[in-house]
């Protein structure tokens, strides 16, 4: 395999692994597959903890299983977390990353800093499934998020049973850890079937996870109908884009495929005459963005998500927003840098225009809305354009801007989540907007870090927001994106109108009778508000060091 | 028989699949088209595999049936619990959220 031509090209953001993958395959005598297992750790430990949870979902009685679950989850989310920096202290996220398992799974710097983010959003998730003081006790036991027996019919006296038995879903702590193993996979992987596999492994537990409130559960049934129909569509185009793809390049992993798009390896035999290769390349590329793009929430495949996230359970949403997009930006990150480099004149117009799409209609849109979890969807797919004006910068300022971004951008979504879950009145979460006037005078605690995390999310200096729009339209305008970096500005401008708007409906307005109460959580949910709040501001305040080490990891393996 | 054909045929019926989600209305169906897509993949692969003389393409097929079978069982379950507090699996019906 000579890849030294391809290397000295894109030499900028990627470094040659110290082996060559897939070597092994051309000799005839069966070989058994090398798995690097202490690389792949933290991806172990969290599947590991999950198949745990759900042997504990069999064996333990119920009493004692929500104890269980929640030590086992943040044991293993820990106990990953700790791996990843274990690998990145020895020099995998820099000199010596490297492609494991039989050339599945990179272990690199943009890997290890995504699934570090992963790993801490899924730990703080974790608290916030785990909150039990929010709603009142139901025959006198305590109850949290999620629905008492999800296969009962709502309003049912099969669901009345449930509740009057004190039944609760615990097993949200596996399929959460299931879903963090797809998404740590999804940013490594380093072939096509990994990355579908991958995909399928973290989406399929959410879908479940969105079905599962116990307030509201037909407009919870619905958005998981809807997101599965739309997920499996769009995994379905991912899949048919994969297939064009292998059957251009003739092998479905990245460096292989970069190869024959660059030119330094030769088209098979079967299709070097036929003048339909290049179609199969761009259709093929162009489908497996596209499912990439769906679940980054960018426009035009953002419809699924303001109604899945109004209606999913507030804690999934939170982790929804902050980790699948972190996980999906990281694969699209590896897909465009690593795979495709030798079509960038191609994307970049496109990635172009989608990034403009998605920050203008996420921005105007999000103007219109009434209901604070609406409110933050829109939000949510604005910043994906914020984001993918960070990926067309094709540099590795552009890696480390988008490595930066996506990491204070997680923690503050999901601190603004956890906030909206505490204001509630007797029919749950009070999500419409009208209901939060007025709730800085009688709650100015929960009103300022509401504050806090809109001023980040509109990126007022001191906050983290700043930062990552600093970050991210510096390393675009530098890329030649200018344009793309004045239409930010003026969206974010737009953006920043309403969120200034909800500031000032909750400290300057009279609240209305009746007004919505705010509850006291206990120490999960307090805690991870007060991570949510000491990230955007420290990020905010002395951004230097992740900047610097955003840098360091931004140089992918191939 | 020249092998481009099944090429022709799985674009087809990945159309169909595709069109389907977009036109019908039942749940079922829709993810029914879903599943069409998906076989409409795998005979890709499998062809492409034999154009190109390697066997990614048969290994990906295989894992291609496995993850279908696990969206079968998540998805079913979904559409089932919908269907009964609804009595209607019709995409239509799913409007509370609406603007």
């Amino acid at each position: 395999m000579t890849t030294a031509t391809a290397v000295s090209i894109h030499s900028l953001w990627t470094t040659l692994a110290d082996s060559t993958p897939g070597a092994a395959t051309t000799s005839t005598a069966f070989q058994t597959p090398k798995v690097e297992y202490a690389q792949l750790s933290p991806i172990l430990i969290v599947f590991g903890a999950a198949i745990l949870g759900v042997l504990a979902e069999a064996f333990l009685p119920r009493r004692s299983r929500y104890t269980a679950q929640l030590a086992i989850s943040v044991i293993g989310l820990a106990a990953a977390f700790a791996a990843v920096v274990a690998l990145a202290a020895d020099g995998y996220a820099s000199t010596k990353s490297h492609i494991a398992a039989m050339g599945a799974v990179a272990v690199d710097g943009p890997a290890l800093f995504l699934q570090g983010t992963i790993l801490l959003v899924a730990l703080v998730a974790a608290f916030t499934f785990a909150e039990r003081r929010l709603d009142p006790a139901a025959h006198g036991n305590r109850v949290d998020s999620f629905a008492a027996q999800g296969s009962a019919v709502p309003g049912s006296e099969q669901e009345k049973a449930a509740v009057k038995a004190g039944f609760t879903t615990t097993e949200i702590f596996p399929l959460l850890l299931f879903a963090v193993g797809g998404m740590l996979v999804f940013p490594a992987a380093n072939d096509l079937l990994t990355l579908f596999v991958s995909l399928e492994v973290f989406s399929l537990p959410l879908y479940l996870l969105c079905a599962l409130s116990r307030r509201h559960r037909l407009m919870s049934q619905e958005s998981a109908v809807k997101y599965f129909l739309l997920g499996a569509f769009s995994s379905a185009i991912l899949l048919f884009g994969v297939a064009l793809l292998y059957g251009y390049a003739g092998t479905v992993s990245y460096g292989g495929i970069a190869d024959v798009v660059g030119g330094t390896a030769k088209l098979t035999p079967a299709l070097a005459n036929s003048t339909a290769t290049d179609a199969l390349l761009l259709i093929g590329g162009a489908m497996v963005v596209i499912g990439l793009l769906f679940k980054v929430a960018a426009v035009p495949f953002h419809m699924w998500t303001p109604d899945v996230y109004q209606g999913a359970p507030t804690p999934v949403t939170g982790f929804m927003a902050a980790a699948t997009k972190v996980a999906a930006f990281g694969a699209l990150l590896r897909l465009l840098y690593v795979v495709l480099p030798g079509l960038r004149w191609d994307w970049r117009p496109v990635m172009w225009a989608v990034a403009i799409l998605t920050m203008v209609i996420g921005a105007i849109i999000a103007v219109t809305q009434t209901d604070v979890k609406r409110l933050l969807a829109y939000s949510s797919i604005a910043h994906a354009g914020f984001i993918l004006a960070g990926v067309v910068a094709v540099s590795p300022d552009g890696v480390s801007s988008v490595l930066f971004y996506l990491g204070a951008y997680s923690f503050v979504t999901l601190g603004a989540f956890a906030v909206v879950t505490l204001v509630r009145d007797a029919g749950g979460e009070a999500t419409h907007l009208s209901r939060w006037a007025g709730l800085g005078r009688r709650s100015p605690l929960v009103a300022a870090v509401f504050a806090v995390y809109l001023l980040a999310f509109a990126g007022i200096p001191l906050t983290s927001g700043f930062a990552g729009k600093f970050a991210v339209f510096k390393a675009a305008a530098e890329g030649g994106a200018l344009p793309l970096v004045i239409i930010g500005v003026i969206s974010s401008a737009i953006a920043a109108f309403f969120y200034i708007r909800v500031i000032v409906l909750m400290f300057f307005s009279e609240p209305q009778p009746g007004a919505p109460s705010v509850a006291i959580p206990s120490l999960l949910t307090s805690s991870a508000i007060a991570v949510g709040v000491a990230v955007t501001l420290v990020l905010g305040v002395a951004p230097q060091y992740f900047l610097d080490l955003a840098g360091k990891a931004s140089v992918f393996v191939r | 028989m020249n092998p481009v054909n099944y090429l022709y045929l799985a674009a087809l019926l990945f159309t169909i699949g595709g069109a389907g989600v977009m036109i019908r209305r039942n749940a079922i169906i829709v993810f029914m088209c879903v599943e069409l897509m998906l076989n409409a993949c795998n005979l890709a692969f499998v062809t492409f595999a034999r154009l190109h003389d390697n066997l990614d393409g048969q290994i990906f097929a295989f894992f291609t049936m496995v993850v279908a079978a696990a969206e079968v069982v998540v998805g079913l379950a979904i559409i089932v619990t919908f269907f009964r507090s609804r009595h209607s699996a019709s995409v239509d019906d799913a409007s509370l959220m609406k603007l």
